[in-house]
């Protein structure tokens, strides 16, 4: 059977969700193996080495670099508070002494003799880890972290702004085709991750910032719109580290395109359970899609399982969507995947699948079709 | 001795490129290519995967075998094997370093040219006078977490004080390195001699810290070898060590192993160093674009870092603007149903134009891409050698602040343009005519476009240390360079001046090669294409008073130039380019241009 490779988001209902939480440094977990964790539980924990006041004190005091030690009143490691005296001169007689005050409060690092200068490291910064999702520890990196295991549905995003976050699944539109408006959104949705259709306005996303909903699953947004989100023209997609209460997950792309079927459904039948979303987004070597996970409670762990995460490509009979125009956003099936390259309006010489979209045919280069993992 | 065969590979972010030279009649030639995708993440983590599945390819495809159990057989034995085998890499990012200077526009600006002429990303340039306070540096080094840090600053025997105060920031910083978390960060020290002692107090416990003679030993002289050669071991030696499975193929190689963009510069330069020719070089890729230049002797590279065609594309939109990326577009498009266009390629960056619009739309972004790159280039390729040269005190300190750019558009012999959507344009005509569009030359400049991208393995066979094989794979470097891998456009032919004052800015008497003579009046504003392979064509090029097309305003040129696979373009369209601010005009003069090029039939006049 003709077959091709190309990669495509996943729309998983039931599979084993394997989430790797690690430090930013070396530091202390404190999970245990085969422990049960709540998304919020922390897991590891470390502290980041204190931002760093550089003072030059053979400046501030006029003496010369080689002298700056014997004006220091403070010893490298010595401990000092904001406005504790650092260095002073002996001054004339005892008289017209000068000074230098700490402007922070930290440890004294180092005193240079070429430079004068004194380096005085403050507090070091802590830093914990949450366990993100609803799940078991699997595995322990030692001193950097946990892979937490979860069981349930897991949905890829194509593009997200916004980090982690979690809250109840409420789905509110009325079908996939529809719009997420302003007046759909109240307050009582406050800590809720909200299902939209086909499209949500720059206006019902400010609306859903300002009920603090925790996160906004939707089929399109504008790019132009984003500017005003971010503060910044987003020139390149690396996105997750933005300061937004309400994560966005776009499934589909720019503009106001529907929600795929799968995607739709799946979020329908999950209506009102607790989810794991973040909108962070790489797309360079190393791709981060934004995503959903919905953790199955033990309760209803009987669904049936996916068997494994296996990426089988594009075949015949594939559901495919098309990522590009004409047709965006359309879902198809593939009929054929000719071998011969074949040429395009664009003249563009490609390989192409011929898929099915609402009973017509149509040409479409290979790289402008994604498949829809199900299961 | 003769070479039989070489294989070389380029592992790039997303494709192994391999591809097979061999001895045939005489003469080096490309005869078999394979590529496969690149395996340094998850799941393979191995580079030499990707390797081997491109070395496959050409095994499969050429019928020699070249693989024996998951090695590349070397020397040739018989009709197996290889030779030599060779390879460059810009995987996992490439190289990304970080440089400091005492001086922003001295010791810094030579840091920075060293790092990006050995093939790096710059992602920092630090210096004492950069306007940044302490601990604004150290928040910096933190977060950019470079591959590894060029320190430089002070000439030798001069003061150390400011030198000493960078290697105290780097020290407070405690940079980490990008890769692993279990070695410690490389930094090369090339500033004041003096100051050596003090610079390994402050960093050798903390850093892999490596010496090496002063980029700028006195004012006047630059001195950047040693700091290349120095970033290139370092390469090898660290980077490479912990990107997934490059032990194993630095073992198969029989030259190291060289930065993708270091290999293609090193090309570059030694073809217009053999021509004594003025070469601009061009990579336009989905993040970034690579400008290379030759002026004067003197080489140039820089790396527009988010202007790209795929994964940067949005930046190119928003540092071009969308009326300068719409300027180029022969038709009415509503501006925030392109912007999301525009965004959906960004985010599926593997995707095709399947329609002309788009494609019309995808080369109009590319146009701002390289012209907004080689602004960049122009600003930084300032006079100021990338060899030692020796100039006097006041010529070194004119060098930024007032340096001239060394690129000069009417001394430019040679635009040679790679990148799919260069290389890869449905139509010749229309890679000729984005070159021309977004470089603007001027005078008499050949076009030609890299067919496949083969510049980086022919660079780095150019480059091959061994004595035993240097020359010969040198030899052949360039004869599959000139055979192989230069696709000739053909030659644009731009006169300057006031064009719209003459009747006619200039008349070109051809004669061509089976004795055919023809006359051409080009008239302002107008673009002529005359369909001629790549062969001599004589040319008289008469410009009319106040005209400039090489020789000086009104001067005459007899002279020989090539046609192409597009052939001569005489572009009457004047510098700088007015494609018009009235969109009904704009339309009409980019239809007009498409026309006389053959550039989009499909698109009706």
């Amino acid at each position: 059977m003709a077959h091709s490779y190309t990669p495509g988001l996943k729309v998983l209902k039931n599979t084993k969700i394997l989430k790797e939480r690690r430090l930013p440094l070396k530091g202390s977990v404190s999970a245990s193996i085969g422990s049960e964790v709540r998304p919020d539980e922390i897991i590891a924990r470390t502290d980041l080495p204190g931002n760093v006041q550089m003072v030059n004190v053979a400046n501030l005091l006029n003496v010369d670099a080689s002298d700056v030690k014997q004006v220091m009143l403070m010893d490298t490691g010595s401990k000092i508070d904001k406005n504790d005296l650092l260095a002073e001169t002996k001054g004339l007689f005892g008289f017209f002494k000068s000074n230098v005050k700490s402007p922070v409060a930290g440890t004294i690092e180092s005193i240079s003799d070429v430079t004068g200068q004194v380096v005085i490291r403050e507090a070091p910064l802590p830093v914990e880890i949450d366990a993100y999702i609803q799940g078991s520890v699997d595995q322990i990196i030692e001193n950097e972290g946990v892979v937490i295991k979860s069981k349930g549905a897991f949905i890829q995003g194509i593009f997200g702004v916004g980090g982690e976050s979690r809250g109840k699944i409420k789905v509110l539109a009325s079908s996939r085709d529809s719009e997420l408006t302003a007046e759909m959104i109240t307050s009582d949705h406050e800590g809720m991750i909200l299902v939209g259709g086909n499209f949500i306005s720059l206006d019902a996303y400010k609306k859903a910032l300002a009920c603090n909903v925790a996160g906004v699953v939707v089929g399109g947004f504008n790019y132009y719109d984003l500017e005003e989100v971010l503060g910044y023209t987003l020139g390149v997609a690396i996105t997750g580290s933005e300061d937004l209460v309400t994560s966005l997950v776009v499934t589909e792309g720019y503009g106001k395109i529907q929600m795929g079927q799968q995607t739709y459904d799946l979020l329908s039948e999950s209506n009102g359970r607790l989810a794991s979303i973040n909108g962070a987004t790489q797309i360079r070597a190393g791709v981060i899609r934004p995503e959903i996970i919905i953790p199955i409670s033990d309760a209803s762990k009987n669904g049936n399982e996916n068997k494994a995460e296996k990426t089988t490509g594009m075949t015949d009979g594939s559901t495919v969507r098309v990522i590009r125009s004409p047709n965006f956003g359309k879902i198809g099936i593939v009929k054929e995947l000719p071998a011969e390259l074949r040429k395009m309006e664009s003249e563009t010489m490609v390989r192409v699948a011929i898929i099915d979209i609402d009973g017509k045919q149509f040409e479409v280069p290979r790289s402008n079709l994604e498949v829809v993992e199900i299961d | 001795m003769k070479l039989r065969s070489i294989l070389a590979t380029d592992c790039g972010s997303t494709t192994t490129k391999a591809i097979l030279i061999e001895y045939v009649d005489g003469e080096y030639r490309l005869t078999y290519r394979g590529e496969a995708p690149t395996t340094v993440e998850a799941p393979f983590e191995d580079v030499t995967r990707g390797v081997l599945n491109a070395a496959m390819e050409v095994e499969e495809l050429s019928g020699r075998k070249i693989l024996d159990d998951d090695s590349i057989i070397t020397p040739q034995k018989g009709d197996s094997g290889v030779d030599i085998y060779i390879s460059t890499s810009s995987a996992g990012g490439g190289l990304q370093m970080m440089v400091a200077g005492v001086v922003k526009s001295m010791s810094g600006e030579s840091a920075e040219r060293a790092a990006l002429g050995a093939g790096s990303i710059v992602m920092d340039v630090l210096a004492s006078n950069d306007g940044r306070k302490p601990h604004e540096k150290i928040t910096r080094i933190r977060q950019l977490r470079p591959d590894m840090i060029l320190l430089s600053g002070g000439v030798d025997g001069g003061t150390t004080k400011h030198v000493v105060e960078l290697a105290e920031i780097l020290a407070a910083a405690n940079p980490q390195p990008r890769l692993g978390q279990d070695y410690k960060l490389p930094v090369i020290y090339a500033g004041n001699n003096k100051a050596t002692s003090d610079i390994e107090k402050t960093l050798s416990d903390l850093t892999d810290l490596d010496v090496t003679e002063n980029i700028r030993p006195v004012l006047e002289k630059e001195n950047l070898k040693p700091s290349r050669d120095k970033i290139h071991d370092l390469f090898m030696e660290h980077v490479m060590q912990q990107a997934p499975g490059y032990k194993k193929l630095m073992s198969w190689t029989d030259a190291p192993i060289m930065p993708t963009p270091g290999a293609v510069g090193a090309l570059i330069e030694m073809v217009a160093k053999k021509e004594n020719i003025s070469v601009v070089g061009v990579d336009i890729g989905g993040a970034t674009t690579d400008i290379f230049s030759v002026f004067q002797e003197q080489f140039n590279r820089t790396v527009s870092a988010n202007l790209g065609m795929s994964y940067s594309i949005c930046n190119v939109l928003a540092e071009a603007s969308l009326s300068n990326v719409l300027r180029w577009v022969p038709f009415d498009i509503d501006e925030k149903e392109l912007t999301n266009r525009i965004g959906n390629k960004m985010i599926r960056p593997t995707t095709v134009p399947q329609s002309l619009e788009e494609l019309v739309i995808e080369q109009a972004i590319a146009r701002e891409a390289l012209r907004l790159s080689f602004v960049q280039h122009k600003a930084f390729a300032v006079n100021l050698k990338g060899v030692q040269k020796e100039r006097t005190i006041s010529d070194a300190f004119e060098q930024s602040d007032s340096g001239q750019s060394l690129v000069d558009m009417m001394e430019l012999d040679l635009i040679v343009g790679s990148g799919g959507v260069l290389s890869h344009a449905p139509r010749r005509e229309q890679s000729a005519k984005m070159l021309i569009d977004s470089f603007l030359p001027e005078g008499i400049t050949s076009l030609a476009v890299d067919s496949i991208f083969m510049m980086p393995q022919l660079g780095v066979m150019a480059n091959i240390d061994k004595k035993s094989i240097a020359e010969e794979a040198r030899v052949a470097a360039l004869e599959v360079f000139e055979k192989d891998c230069l696709i000739r456009l053909g030659t644009c032919i731009a006169p300057v001046g006031s064009m719209s004052k003459s009747e006619v800015p200039l008349k070109i008497n051809l004669e061509f090669k089976n004795g055919e003579k023809k006359s051409i009046n080009l008239q302002s504003g107008e673009l002529i294409r005359v369909e001629v392979g790549y062969e001599e064509v004589k040319a008289e090029l008469i410009p009319a008073k106040g005209i400039n097309v090489g020789a000086g305003k009104g001067e005459k040129i007899d002279t020989i130039i090539f046609g192409g696979q597009v052939g001569l373009i005489f572009d009457g369209r004047g510098r700088p380019l007015d494609v018009g601010s009235d969109p009904s005009v704009r339309i009409s003069n980019l239809k007009k241009w498409a026309s006389a090029l053959n550039e989009y039939p499909e698109l009706k006049e």
